[in-house]
């Protein structure tokens, strides 16, 4: 029942997201308005105890399974190759050299500015 | 046999098989993927989609019949992309503990994928509507589809570029990232969000959980980065081409 309840709150807060990008023409997907809403929620300390169990229960459903929910959309891919015509090659070579430039910068910076947290004050030394 | 022709014209046409064709390929895909150590190249999505376009392709049955069950599957990214907000709840603390180096990876790394794209689509000779649907792939394929439409592209290549660039990512991640010895989840996770979107964000949220919550971080940090930067920066360098 909670991951039902989650689903449902996932759906609102999609379709909130939706709604609001419609409404103030946003330049950004439904979705990920709905994920800044349920974000929202989270942090707003008395929704947080309605929603927090839920979302989880729904999340972890979800997104155990994520993989499966491309594939309607990969199988449309395959079948819509043909739009590609005569750059297939040349595309297919873009498509991989960039996104391996991709992967490898960002995992360059974000390794190079990696910084551990300061761990907390011992409290002997906190104490004068 | 032609009362089979008939069953099978009968099922074909009914919103069952293409929801029971893509839960069964799949189940089976993640079965071999799982027994085969999660090896990147058994990619779960990979070859359930090989699989059912064969499948499709050897029963002459169109996409659009597919897609009347598989929509039901279809349906469910979108309040995926909003339950990504749990992993980085779950993770706030750490996340706002490196705000700088995680903005700064998400755009010096999220901007060299599209200046390759672009850059190298134009060295190759690619038309400038190609270049505007190659530019936003990085960003999951609804971002995708909307973004290229703004920048003069086709949404439906838009889109077909985006699977490309999750599955492409999704399955070599691991050589490439192990080559340049990254190791830890986090930065692995963050690159597979970033460069790979959902598709990446998927295998990364099965191969470890702090890799997980990381990859929702990088994709969503592209899909803002892509509707807000892409519309704004893009079109001056294009009218250069």
């Amino acid at each position: 029942m909670r991951a039902l309840q989650g689903l449902a709150l996932l759906l609102l807060a999609q379709s909130a997201g939706e709604l609001l990008v419609r409404a103030l023409r946003l330049p950004l997907p439904g979705p990920v308005l709905g994920l800044g809403l349920v974000l929202a929620l989270l942090a707003w300390a008395p929704a947080r105890r309605l929603v927090a169990a839920p979302v989880e229960a729904a999340a972890e459903g979800l997104l155990a399974h994520l993989s499966l929910l491309f594939v309607p959309l990969g199988v449309g891919v395959i079948a819509h190759l043909g739009l590609l015509g005569g750059h297939a090659l040349a595309l297919a070579l873009v498509v991989l050299v960039s996104t391996l430039a991709g992967l490898a910068v960002t995992g360059l910076v974000l390794q190079a500015l990696w910084r551990e947290p300061p761990p907390p004050l011992p409290p002997a030394e906190a104490a004068p | 046999m032609s009362g089979f022709v008939e069953l099978w014209l009968y099922l074909s046409a009914t919103p069952l098989f293409g929801l029971t064709a893509t839960l069964v390929v799949y189940v089976a895909a993640h079965g071999a993927y799982t027994r085969l150590g999660q090896a990147p190249w058994a990619n779960p999505v990979l070859w359930s989609v090989l699989a059912l376009a064969l499948l499709l392709l050897a029963t002459g049955t169109p996409y659009e019949a597919y897609f009347s069950g598989a929509q039901f599957i279809h349906v469910l990214l979108g309040p995926a992309v909003v339950a990504l907000a749990w992993p980085l709840w779950q993770r706030r603390a750490e996340l706002r503990s490196r705000p700088v180096a995680l903005a700064a990876a998400a755009l010096v790394g999220g901007g060299a994928a599209v200046a390759v794209a672009v850059g190298l689509g134009w060295a190759l000779g690619l038309p400038v509507p190609l270049l505007a649907s190659l530019a936003p792939k990085g960003s999951t394929a609804p971002v995708a589809m909307g973004v290229a439409g703004t920048l003069g592209g086709e949404p439906a290549l838009a889109a077909v570029f985006a699977v490309l660039t999750g599955l492409v990512g999704a399955v070599l991640a691991k050589p490439v990232l192990d080559a340049l010895k990254l190791r830890r989840p986090e930065v692995r996770g963050f690159a597979l969000g970033t460069a790979a979107h959902g598709i990446g964000a998927a295998r990364a949220w099965q191969v470890h959980p702090a890799a997980g919550a990381y990859a929702a971080l990088g994709l969503s940090l592209q899909v803002l980065l892509a509707a807000l930067l892409l519309p704004l920066l893009l079109p001056p360098l294009l009218r250069l081409l």
